[in-house]
């Protein structure tokens, strides 16, 4: 079990190292780089909003009908939505939904493209094919990340106010005193330097889950499940190292 | 000329190219043949480095790709062509992209000049028509063709073409083989096929290596193929009771 984690560790180290050269045409680089962005970034906005939005709702629900207590004030319910969605929804919850949409998308493209034999015509040619195909998906990942984790951050808090607006059962003075109350700048900082992990981990992880694909298309399935799997816990793993080392 | 010498491979260990020794020509279509296993895609992947052999030489003209390093490697690919058993077009690419690519990884020129060099080479393969289409809305002939264009847009030394007519009529087949025949004769490009059909061994075959089982089983030409006495090579090129009749046919022309 350790000594097979082991070899797997080092084949990805191998392939990051592969990945990570000069590209042979940096025009090439940068029409794949655009592509990419577009593709596992631009065409995610519209899951993170509706999942941002329906969230952000329900940690308002929560929050208003668990904290009941005199001893807390109202606009109690407006920091812990807050800080819910600053601190851990937007980057992590976001990062493993992301794990699966994006993760599955980078795998299983990789994967048929390793099952047809176009990495080993790109090979043939004399292209690096881990720098053509992989740099261009962690580098379009890690860049629009953030601007998935700021989209989400809007769209969760205005999930939390559409409720106040349409049930009543917060009330929306109160709900913006608290959302605006003791608020720390550094907690937005810290989720946008979480998420550039979560997306390096997300983009490399599937990737060489797809590139090391041996077989046919049952085999492209299987390591778009492994890619998601690993990636997820991967996420959680360094959610607790770096939250540990910048909170605590 | 490509020779190599004395390659063995295997696989965890379970030997698949027992010391296979054979020389391919410059300006000849060179073929592999056997049976379906036998270990032509191995062979051919190990020559071109997509696989690396356990032991033995591979010389691309005297220069043996086995040690060279990774940038001698990259060189050397420049002047390789490949036709890969399933085509092996990029998916995301058109047609003409497919064909442009090689070009503008490697060559300075404008796109203008890139394209016509591309056009020049679907209009080889008498593709007309078709550069906007994505490989997946053209039919198997169509994409093997784009495949041979695609590997000689550089104007490779070496051509290898795994399988180019499995999966096609025996019409377009003919058309395919006659292609490679006259480009390689016309680029003076050292070519080898893979193949176990017989039409092509007949038809282009000029240097044909046998292989059988991963052991190299008999060398020579198609001429010589009709009048061999080697046992497992007829019972493979005349399986069938018509290419029986064929033999029959040509040993008796050949009085
Ligand atoms: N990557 C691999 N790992 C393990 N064994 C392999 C691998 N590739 C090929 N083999 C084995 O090597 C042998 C030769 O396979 P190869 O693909 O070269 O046959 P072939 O002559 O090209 O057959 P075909 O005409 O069907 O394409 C087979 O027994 C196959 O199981
Ligand atoms: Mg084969």
């Amino acid at each position: 079990m350790l000594h097979n984690s082991l070899k797997i560790f080092g084949s990805y180290a191998h392939l990051m190292g592969r990945t990570f050269s000069r590209p042979d045409r940096w025009k090439e680089f940068f029409k794949c780089y655009i592509d990419e962005i577009y593709k596992l970034g631009v065409n995610s906005i519209p899951i993170v909003i509706i999942i941002s939005l329906f969230i952000g709702a329900v940690i308002a629900i929560q929050m208003q009908l668990n904290i009941v207590s005199p001893l807390l004030p109202k606009y109690t319910v407006g920091v812990a939505t807050r800080e819910i969605i600053l601190l851990e929804f937007s980057s992590t919850m976001l990062a493993l939904i992301l794990s699966g949409k994006v993760g599955s998308n980078i795998a299983s493209e990789i994967g048929a493209m390793r099952v047809t034999e176009q990495i080993d015509a790109l090979e043939i040619m004399g292209i690096n094919s881990a720098n053509y195909i992989i740099l261009p998906k962690i580098a379009g990942m890690v860049t629009f990340m953030p601007v998935l984790v700021i989209f989400s951050m809007a769209t969760g808090i205005l999930g939390g106010y559409a409720i106040a607006v349409l049930t009543g059962i917060i009330s929306i003075s109160i709900l913006t005193y608290g959302i605006q109350a003791f608020f720390n700048e550094f907690y937005i900082w810290y989720a946008l330097f979480k998420s550039l992990f979560f997306a390096y981990i997300i983009s490399s992880i599937a990737s060489f889950y797809g590139y090391t694909v041996k077989g046919g298309s049952l085999q492209v399935g299987k390591a778009s499940t492994n890619a998601v799997v690993v990636s997820s816990v991967m996420i959680l793993l360094v959610d607790v190292i770096i939250t540990q080392i910048m909170m605590g | 000329m490509i020779e190599i010498k004395h390659i063995n491979k295997s696989f965890e260990g379970k030997q698949v190219l027992y010391d296979i020794s054979a020389q391919f020509y410059e300006g000849k279509t060179n073929l592999i043949i056997g049976q379906s296993g036998s270990g032509k895609t191995v062979l051919v992947k190990s020559i071109v480095g997509l696989m690396r052999p356990e032991s033995g030489e591979i010389l691309y003209d005297g220069r043996n790709s086995m040690v060279m390093k990774t940038s001698q490697i990259k060189a050397l690919r420049k002047e390789i062509g490949m036709l890969f058993q399933g085509s092996a077009l990029f998916d995301s690419e058109t047609v003409l992209g497919n064909v442009i690519f090689p070009l503008k990884m490697y060559t300075r020129d404008s796109y203008a000049t890139c394209k016509k060099r591309a056009e020049f080479c679907l209009d080889r393969v008498n593709l007309h028509g078709v550069n906007d289409l994505y490989p997946s809305e053209i039919s198997g002939g169509m994409q093997k063709r784009v495949a041979i264009a695609r590997a000689i847009a550089l104007n490779p030394k070496y051509l290898f073409c795994d399988e180019p007519n499995s999966g096609l009529d025996p019409k377009t087949s003919l058309v395919i083989d006659e292609l490679l025949s006259d480009i390689t004769h016309e680029y003076k490009m050292t070519t080898i096929i893979n193949t176990h059909d017989m039409n092509s061994v007949l038809g282009i075959g000029e240097n044909i290596i046998f292989i059988r089982k991963g052991h190299k089983e008999w060398v020579g030409t198609r001429d010589e193929i009709t009048t061999c006495d080697n046992v497992a090579l007829e019972d493979f090129v005349f399986a069938t009771p018509l290419f029986k009749e064929v033999k029959h046919y040509l040993v008796e022309q050949g009085k």
